[in-house]
C-alpha cells in the first residue's frame, strides 16, 4: 500500500485546528455563563473577542478542506473526515455565536439585581456545556457510543428549556415589572438551547464520519406539538 | 494573450530565474519572452498540453537544449548569480548542480552501483570508501537501500520500472545537486510507483529545489506548492498551487484545470 504521508500530515494538521476550535468553543460557553451568573462585563467582552479568534478558525478551516478538496482528491473514509470539517465547523461557530448574545444579554443587565437567583440556567448551561465537550471529544476519538450519547442527552437541555420557560412565564405573570429580565432570560434559555441542537448535529456528522451514514438523531417530534388552550 | 505571474520571490528564495527567455526550433518559436522565478527548496510543477513548450522551458534550466542542433536561446537563466545561458559556461558544472531526470527510467545497462557512481568518477572522485557512503546515501534518500542493498552489483535493468526511476533519481541527487528537473518522471509508471515517486519527492525538496513537468494535473495538486501553466509557448499563469488550483486568475487556466479546454 502506497502511503500519502504529505496527506496524512495535512488531515492531522486539519484535525488539530478543529481540535484547537472545539477548545476555544468550550471556553466561550464557559466564560458566557461565569459572566452571566457573575454579571462580569469584563469576562463578557472577553468572550466577543475569542468569538473573533473562532470565526477565523472557521475561515482557515475552511480554506484547508477546499485545498485539499481541489488538490488531493479525497474519496471514500478521506472525503467523509473532509466533509464532516467543513460541516461541524458551521455549528461550532454558532456554538460561539450564542455565547456572545448570551454575553450580549448580560452586560444589558449587568446593573441590574437579577429578578431571580439564577438556578436551573445554569444547570442548563452545564448540561448544554457537557454535550458540547462530549461531541467535540467524540470527533476527536472518533466514538459512535459518545457520539449517540449526546444526541440523546439534547433531551436534558430541551426538558430545561421548557422548564425555564413556564417559570419565567410565571414570573412575569404576578409581576409585569419583570418582563424585561424574564424576556432576556428565556432568550438565554433558547441559545443554551440551541447549542444543544448544534451539538447534536456534530454528533450526526462524527457518526457519520464513522459510518458513513448520516442519520437524524435530533428528537424532536412536530407532530406531537398541540395548539395551546 | 492575458497572462499572470503573482509570484515574486526574495532574493535569497530564488533557486534559478529566468529572464525574457526565448527559445527558437529553427523557425519556430517555442517559449515566448519568458520571465519566471523559482522558489528555493519547494517544488514548483509545470503543466500545460503538449506542445506549450514546458519541457522545452525546463531543458533549458541546466542547457539540455543545447544537444538538438536547431534550438537557439536568447535571454537570460540565472543560476548562483551567474548567467549559465552565457556561452562560456561550463556545463558539467552546471548539469552537475542542476540535474535531470527523464520521463522514462533510463538506468545505464550497468550495474546499481555503477549507475550511481557514473558521474562521480566522471567528476574525478575514486576513493571506494567516500563512492560507498555516496551510494548508500544516494540510495537511501530514494527509499530504495533495503530493496537492493544486497544486489548492489546486479544489473540495473533488472530492477522494475518504479525501482530504476527511483534508482535514476538517486543517480541525480549522487552528484549533490542543488536543482532537480523532473520531466513526466511518473508517466510511465503504474499508480503504486508513481505513488511512492511523489511520497519521495516531497521528502526531498527539504534538500533540493524541485522543478517537474506533469501531465497529471491531479499529481501537480497533491505535491507541488506553486504552479505554472504553460500554453502555446507562454507562460499564461504562476502562483500558488492552492490558488490555481481553486482560485486562477486567467479563464484559459480555469478550463484547464476544470478539464475543459479545447
Amino acid at each position: 500500500m502506497v502511503s500519502r504521508h504529505y496527506f496524512d500530515l495535512e488531515l492531522e494538521s486539519l484535525h488539530q485546528d478543529l481540535v484547537e476550535m472545539g477548545s476555544k468553543v468550550q471556553e466561550s460557553i464557559d466564560n458566557a455563563i461565569n459572566a452571566l451568573k457573575n454579571q462580569d462585563v469584563e469576562l463578557s467582552r472577553q468572550v466577543f473577542k475569542n468569538d473573533d479568534i473562532i470565526d477565523e478558525l472557521e475561515h482557515k478551516i475552511e480554506r484547508k478542506c477546499i485545498n485539499l478538496i481541489a488538490r488531493q482528491q479525497p474519496l471514500a473514509k478521506d472525503l467523509r473526515s473532509i466533509s464532516t470539517a467543513l460541516k461541524i465547523i458551521t455549528d461550532m461557530e454558532r456554538i460561539a455565536d450564542h455565547s456572545a448574545d448570551i454575553c450580549e444579554l448580560t452586560i444589558k443587565m449587568a446593573d441590574q439585581k437579577y429578578i431571580k437567583p439564577l438556578i436551573d440556567i445554569p444547570k442548563m448551561a452545564e448540561a448544554a456545556k457537557k454535550m458540547v465537550n462530549n461531541a467535540i471529544h467524540a470527533y476527536v476519538t472518533q466514538n459512535v457510543e459518545l457520539a449517540e450519547k449526546v444526541c440523546a442527552d439534547d433531551d436534558i437541555v430541551d426538558d430545561y428549556f421548557v422548564k425555564v420557560v413556564d417559570e419565567l412565564r410565571e414570573l412575569i405573570r404576578e409581576n409585569p415589572d419583570v418582563v424585561y429580565q424574564a424576556t432576556n432570560f428565556i432568550l438565554v434559555a433558547k441559545y443554551l438551547e440551541r447549542m444543544g441542537d448544534h451539538a447534536t448535529n456534530i454528533s450526526e456528522w462524527v457518526i457519520y464520519n464513522v459510518t458513513g451514514v448520516h442519520k437524524d438523531l435530533n428528537h424532536d417530534d412536530l407532530t406531537k406539538i398541540k395548539v395551546n388552550k | 494573450m492575458v497572462t499572470c505571474n503573482n509570484i515574486s520571490l526574495d532574493q535569497k528564495d530564488i533557486a534559478i530565474e529566468t529572464r525574457d527567455l526565448n527559445i527558437y526550433y529553427g523557425s519556430k518559436h517555442a517559449i515566448k519572452n519568458l520571465s519566471m522565478q523559482i522558489k528555493k527548496l519547494d517544488i514548483t510543477a509545470f503543466i500545460g498540453p503538449s506542445g506549450c513548450g514546458k519541457s522545452t522551458y525546463l531543458r533549458a534550466l541546466n542547457r539540455m537544449n543545447d544537444l538538438i542542433p536547431i534550438t537557439k536561446t536568447t535571454g537570460k537563466i540565472l543560476f548562483d548569480g551567474i548567467n549559465i545561458n552565457d556561452k562560456n559556461v561550463d556545463l558539467a558544472t552546471i548539469r552537475q548542480k542542476i540535474g535531470m531526470v527523464w520521463q522514462k527510467p533510463n538506468p545505464f545497462n550497468k550495474s546499481i552501483y555503477e549507475n550511481i557512481v557514473f558521474a562521480l568518477k566522471y567528476y574525478g572522485i575514486r576513493q571506494k570508501q567516500i563512492l560507498d557512503e555516496i551510494v548508500e546515501d544516494s540510495l537511501r534518500k530514494v527509499a530504495l537501500w533495503d530493496e537492493v542493498k544486497d544486489r548492489l552489483h546486479k544489473s540495473a535493468l533488472a530492477l522494475s520500472g518504479g525501482q530504476q526511476q527511483r534508482l535514476c533519481i538517486a543517480r541525480a541527487i549522487a552528484t549533490k545537486p542543488e536543482i532537480l528537473l523532473l520531466d513526466e518522471p511518473t508517466s510511465a509508471l503504474d499508480p503504486i510507483s508513481s505513488g511512492k515517486i511523489e511520497e519521495l519527492l516531497f521528502e526531498l525538496k527539504q534538500d533540493y529545489t524541485i522543478i517537474i513537468v506533469t501531465h497529471n494535473m491531479q499529481q501537480a495538486g497533491r505535491i507541488s506548492s506553486y504552479t505554472a501553466f504553460f500554453l502555446l509557448g507562454d507562460l499564461i499563469e504562476y502562483d500558488e498551487t492552492n490558488v490555481i488550483f481553486t482560485n486562477p486568475v486567467v479563464d484559459k487556466t480555469n478550463d484547464y484545470i476544470m478539464g475543459r479546454f479545447g
